[in-house]
Formats: structure tokens, C-alpha cells, sequence
């Protein structure tokens, strides 16, 4: 097991460099001058071509991939144009963020996900699988941004129930674990489970059907078990699959939430991003793409060793 | 009453067995009656769809429930079988009657370990704890002849060989010591050499347990080496049986007959070929009022279109349901 784990570390160097390359190269070709937004538009040239040395456009490209991982490698990701704080700091705060917003809507969609998928796959056919469908589609179809200002509307400016908007009360710093701020978190959590429901239902439904029609199962009944014990036997085969979607869906609200996190101004990594593009800020941009998608690495890492451990049939070797 | 006839094992009385799918009812079993006695081996043998594995897992009423009506009187180790309570029948399976599978890997749940699943089912029906079911389990290993049993209970089963993992299934099924083991098809998915390793093993626990067997089968070499008794099915009916020697010496349906010659007797010479039965199985969602092996056979008149032949004894203990032997005969 932990040479399988170092070989998966090993593989994921590589991957990562890839990653980087992709993420500096799209904001290379991404149209828009990042000089516009910090300098003034009666700019003179000498104040350009300063400035432009400064953040050392002016060197090749190859070059200047070299220098940006250099530093990345080594926690520094730049400055932030547009705020002068260090991106990394900046995309950390974010990071963190955003990881408790979508571990909660992760959390209640693989809740509502798995009982959906279970009452559906068990009773196919019947009015409930239908029910479980339609919330199911309803979940992956729905603009979840539209959602989230539905919420907002009904929770917060007609019911005056929960906060509509931001990361936490006005002038608290950081996180605590309390009323004053998981309240802010409730409504965009709901807004963003409701794509992972959706998802893990229509999985777990997949699954449990799948394994159901099994000749095991058979065999299972034929050894007089109850459906108890055969609901364990489906809980098992289908967990592999049922927490690799868990964990990919948690990747992709790490990085998806743009449009949730600004309808609700959520101080993360969406946010981040949205800002960052509007005002053409390459070295955030960049940093915040590159630490998403590192992520997400890690992310498939860590489901793939979680899958090894469930299921003995994925080899080690 | 009759205290010195010995009970059978099994006896079943005109079992029928359809499956209602959404647009067809199809009729796999037709008003099948079978006895077993207790320790004797059973072979029912047939083509696939002859309703001979339908008719083996109705006995322990596998099929689900919403889209089958099971009709008849099935009656195993002196219990009706058919008006057994849920928790009964669960009770009853495993202990009183077990199961092995055409394909042992796909018998076994592929993310649990031979052991565990052995264990699962002895703790199932004997109220043990974890150390003496895993005792159980082991002692079931041994007995099947499956080498080096401690490191096979830790073994999945995809890291088995297909005759090794047939040798778990009748372990776990037999863990329990059942009195009747119902096997489908059991060596239909391994070599010709593993076959006969695992029919020869049946038959010893056969013997060792007093075990009764019901061998489901389109094989008869497997049958000729552990049946004491043959049932031919065709279309959901048992059309003849006999005891083994007594079908293969004298066979009188006219199936039984294509059936024993559509096999290679002594190996086939170079140039020849097999002798096969003309004709298709019957639809069985669309059976014919009369014998359904009429469209196929060659001596087929105008009464086998007609009427389903009766059950006919022409020697003791062999019967034939067959025109040409009529019963007044």
C-alpha cells in the first residue's frame, strides 16, 4: 500500500507540471493588456515600459513560465495587481473558504444524493424512483445562480431568516464555528448541493440497480439472508463509486462556484477568480487557477487510494 | 401414519411458474411434480429455457416476487415451502436447503472475502461467535479438499481459480449442513477436468452427509456421474423419468432419444458430424395447446398437436409423457 501511494505521488509531479503550463499559457493568450487596470490611462511610455520590466513582461515566455513556477514551487505566486498583497495569501484565505462552503454542500449532497439514489434504485419503477428523478434532474438542470437568488429572495428578504449576502458578520475576521457565522453559510451551501445531489442520486440509483440485478444477490438470498443483510452487501459494492463522485463533485465546487459565490459575495475562490478576471489581474489569476487545480489533483489522489482500500479488485500493483 | 415409508426430501404437485413481463407472460414451468427421496441425487435435464433451473429456484422461492406466480404444492423436509412467512423462508434457506451457481464468481460478492461470506452465513443460521463461525468456516474449506483453507478464508473471489471458487460456493453452501442442495448447473462454466473433480467431490459429500441433491444440468455426462434419477424437462414439463441406468438403456421419449444422440459416443471420428435436434425450442411465451415438442419431433400425428400427453409408467418407475405410449397401454 504505501509503495501504490508513492508511485500515485510520483505520477502526480508531472500531472502538475502539465497543469501549470495549461494554467500560465491560457492567461498568456487570454486577450486584455494586465497593465491596464494599475496604471493610470495618461500613462507615459517610460512609466509603462517601467512597469512592464517590473512584472517582467518584457522576458520571453519560456522564461518567464521558468521564473513563475520557480517561485510557485516555493509558495510565492506573485503580487496581486490590482490589491499588492501576496497571491498566495490571497488565494489561501479563499481556499479556505471555499473548502468549508463546499464540504458542507458536498455533506448535504451526498446525504439527499445517496437517499435519493437508494430509494430510486430500490424501488425502481415505482412512483418514488419517478419523485427521486425528477429532484435528481431538477437538481442538475436548475441555473443553480437563479437558485440562489430564489433562496435569497424567499429566506432573507421576504422570511428575514438568514443573511443574503457575505462570509461572515460585519467586522468579524476570520472563521468560527458559531450561529453569527455558519448562518451565512446555510443558503449558498443549499444553493451549491443541489448539483451534487442531483449527481450522487443519479449514480448511487445506477448502482444500486446494477448490483441488484446481480447474480450475488441471488446467492445471497439463497444463503437466507434478509434484506437487511443484503442492503449492507449493496452498500459496499456501491461505495467505491458513490464517494469517487463525491470526491470529484468536491473538486468542482472548489473551483465551479463562481457564479454562487458572487450571487452570495462568499469570500472564496470563485469570488476570487470572478475579481480577478474583471479587472485583468494575470499573477492572481494564475495563482488561483493553478492552487485550484492542484486540488483537484490531490482530490483524485486521495479517492483514488479511498477506492483501493473499499474495492479488492483494483489492483495495488 | 405411514411411519415405516420414509418421508421424501422433496415433493413438488403440478408446479407452474410464469413471469409477467410488461407486455408477454411467459410460461416457464408447466405443471411440474417431482419427489425426491432423502439422500438421493436428482438430475433434471434440458436445453436452456426447458424450465429446469426456473423449477430448481422456485423450490426455495428465489424468484422475485411482483413478477412471478408461482402456482403448485412445494413441500421440503415435511414444510410447505409455498406458505412460508418472509422470515421463515429466510430461516429455511441456507440451513434447511442450499444453493450452488453456474458461475461461482458471480455467486460470491466480489468485495467481500470467501471467509467473510462463508462466516456471514454460518452466523446467519447458527447464533456463533465471530471465532467458532470462523472455526465452522474453516472446517467447510477443509472438507471441499481446497488446499492451504486458512489463507483462502483471507482470499477474494477474483483472486481464486474457477474450480477453487466452485469448491467455496459448495463450502459456504454446505457450511450450515443442509439436507438438500440444489445445484444449477454447477460445472456448465469450468474445464472438462476441474467438471469431474467437482462432481466426484458431490458426490462423496453426498455420501458423507446423507445429502439429497437435485442437479440441474443440459449435460448428461455430468448427470451420468451423480444422478441416481434423471428428470428430462422440455417446455416447463418433465416429459420422461427414470432412474439413470434404466433412461440411458431404454429412453422412450422421442426427446430423450435426440437428446442421448446428439452427443459424441466414444469421440467423434474425423469427417463426421454431430447429430443435432432439428428445430428450435419452443417460444415460451407462446407454448402450443398440445406436446410442445411436436413441432421438432419426427413421429409427431395430428393427437400430439392436439392434447398434452399423460404421465405413463412403462416400467417401474420410469414414466413418459408421450403419444406413442398411450395410457391405457
Amino acid at each position: 500500500m504505501g509503495a501504490y501511494i508513492l508511485r500515485r505521488l510520483l505520477l502526480a509531479i508531472p500531472i502538475m507540471l502539465g497543469v501549470a503550463l495549461v494554467c500560465f499559457m491560457l492567461v498568456q493568450i487570454a486577450p486584455g493588456d494586465p497593465l491596464v487596470s494599475v496604471l493610470p490611462p495618461d500613462a507615459s511610455q517610460e512609466l509603462r515600459a517601467q512597469m512592464i520590466t517590473a512584472y517582467g513582461f518584457d522576458q520571453p515566455l519560456p522564461a518567464q513560465f521558468m521564473k513563475w513556477l520557480w517561485h510557485a514551487v516555493q509558495g510565492d505566486l506573485g503580487t496581486s495587481i490590482a490589491t499588492s498583497r501576496p497571491v498566495f495569501s490571497e488565494v489561501m484565505t479563499a481556499a479556505i473558504n471555499s473548502l468549508r462552503l463546499a464540504f458542507l454542500a458536498t455533506l448535504i449532497g451526498f446525504f439527499f444524493g445517496c437517499l435519493f439514489g437508494f430509494v430510486a434504485g430500490y424501488f425502481q419503477d415505482t412512483w418514488l424512483d419517478r419523485l427521486a428523478s425528477v429532484f435528481s434532474v431538477f437538481g442538475v438542470s436548475v441555473p443553480h445562480y437563479w437558485l440562489g437568488m430564489l433562496l435569497v429572495i424567499v429566506f432573507s428578504t421576504q422570511l428575514y431568516l438568514l443573511p443574503a449576502t457575505g462570509g461572515g458578520p460585519v467586522g468579524a475576521s476570520g472563521w468560527a464555528w458559531d450561529w453569527a457565522h455558519v448562518q451565512f453559510m446555510i443558503l449558498p451551501a443549499i444553493t451549491l448541493s443541489v448539483i451534487p445531489t442531483g449527481i450522487i442520486a443519479r449514480t448511487v440509483r445506477a448502482l444500486v440497480a446494477e448490483t441488484l440485478a446481480q447474480e450475488f444477490i441471488v446467492g445471497l438470498r439463497a444463503k437466507g439472508l434478509g434484506e437487511s443483510g443484503i442492503f449492507r452487501h449493496v452498500v459496499k459494492n456501491a461505495a467505491p463509486t458513490a464517494l469517487a463522485v463525491m470526491g470529484l463533485q468536491l473538486g468542482y465546487l472548489m473551483g465551479g462556484s463562481i457564479l454562487v459565490e458572487t450571487v452570495f459575495a462568499w469570500p472564496g475562490t470563485g469570488l476570487l477568480l470572478n475579481s480577478a478576471i474583471f479587472q485583468r489581474d494575470l499573477p492572481l489569476l494564475q495563482g488561483t487557477i493553478w492552487v485550484l487545480a492542484l486540488f483537484f489533483v490531490v482530490l483524485n489522489l486521495l479517492v483514488d487510494i479511498l477506492q483501493t482500500l473499499l474495492d479488492p479488485r483494483i489492483k495495488r500493483a | 401414519m405411514n411411519l415405516h415409508v420414509p418421508q421424501p426430501i422433496v415433493s413438488v404437485r403440478d408446479l407452474s411458474v410464469h413471469f409477467h413481463s410488461a407486455s408477454k407472460i411467459i410460461s416457464a414451468v408447466n405443471g411440474v411434480s417431482l419427489t425426491v427421496a432423502r439422500g438421493e441425487s436428482v438430475a433434471l435435464i434440458g436445453e436452456s429455457g426447458s424450465g429446469k433451473s426456473v423449477t430448481l429456484r422456485s423450490l426455495m422461492r428465489l424468484h422475485p416476487e411482483k413478477t412471478t406466480a408461482i402456482k403448485g404444492r412445494i413441500e421440503i423436509d415435511g414444510a410447505d415451502v409455498m406458505t412460508m412467512s418472509s422470515s421463515t423462508l429466510s430461516a429455511f434457506r441456507g440451513s434447511v436447503t442450499s444453493m450452488i451457481f453456474q458461475e461461482p464468481l458471480l455467486a460470491f460478492d466480489p468485495v467481500y472475502t470467501v471467509g467473510e461470506q462463508i462466516i456471514e452465513s454460518v452466523r446467519r443460521h447458527c447464533r456463533l461467535s465471530r471465532k467458532d463461525a470462523r472455526a465452522v468456516a474453516l472446517e467447510a474449506l477443509r472438507s471441499v479438499r481446497i488446499p492451504s483453507p486458512e489463507q483462502r478464508l483471507e482470499a477474494y473471489p477474483h483472486e481464486m481459480s474457477g474450480g477453487m471458487r466452485q469448491r467455496a460456493m459448495i463450502a459456504l453452501a454446505l457450511a450450515c449442513k443442509p439436507r438438500l442442495l440444489l445445484a444449477d448447473e454447477p460445472t456448465t462454466a469450468l474445464d472438462a477436468t476441474v467438471q469431474i473433480q467437482i462432481l466426484l467431490l458431490l458426490r462423496e459429500l453426498q455420501r458423507e452427509m446423507g445429502l439429497s441433491i437435485i442437479f440441474v444440468t443440459h449435460d448428461i455426462g455430468a448427470a451420468v456421474e451423480i444422478a441416481d434419477r434423471v428428470a428430462v424437462m422440455y417446455g416447463g414439463r418433465i416429459v420422461e423419468e427414470a432412474p439413470l441406468a434404466t433412461l440411458l438403456a431404454n429412453p422412450c421419449h422421442p426427446y430423450t432419444v435426440a437428446l442421448l444422440s446428439s452427443r459424441p459416443e466414444g469421440g467423434l471420428s474425423k469427417g463426421s458430424r454431430l447429430e443435432t435436434i432439428p428445430g428450435s425450442p419452443p417460444d415460451l411465451s407462446r407454448l402450443p395447446e398440445g406436446c410442445a415438442f411436436a413441432a421438432r419431433c419426427k413421429y409427431a400425428s395430428e393427437a400430439c398437436k392436439k392434447s398434452f400427453p399423460g404421465r405413463v409408467a412403462v416400467s417401474p418407475e420410469h414414466y413418459v409423457s408421450c403419444h406413442r405410449f398411450p395410457e391405457s397401454a
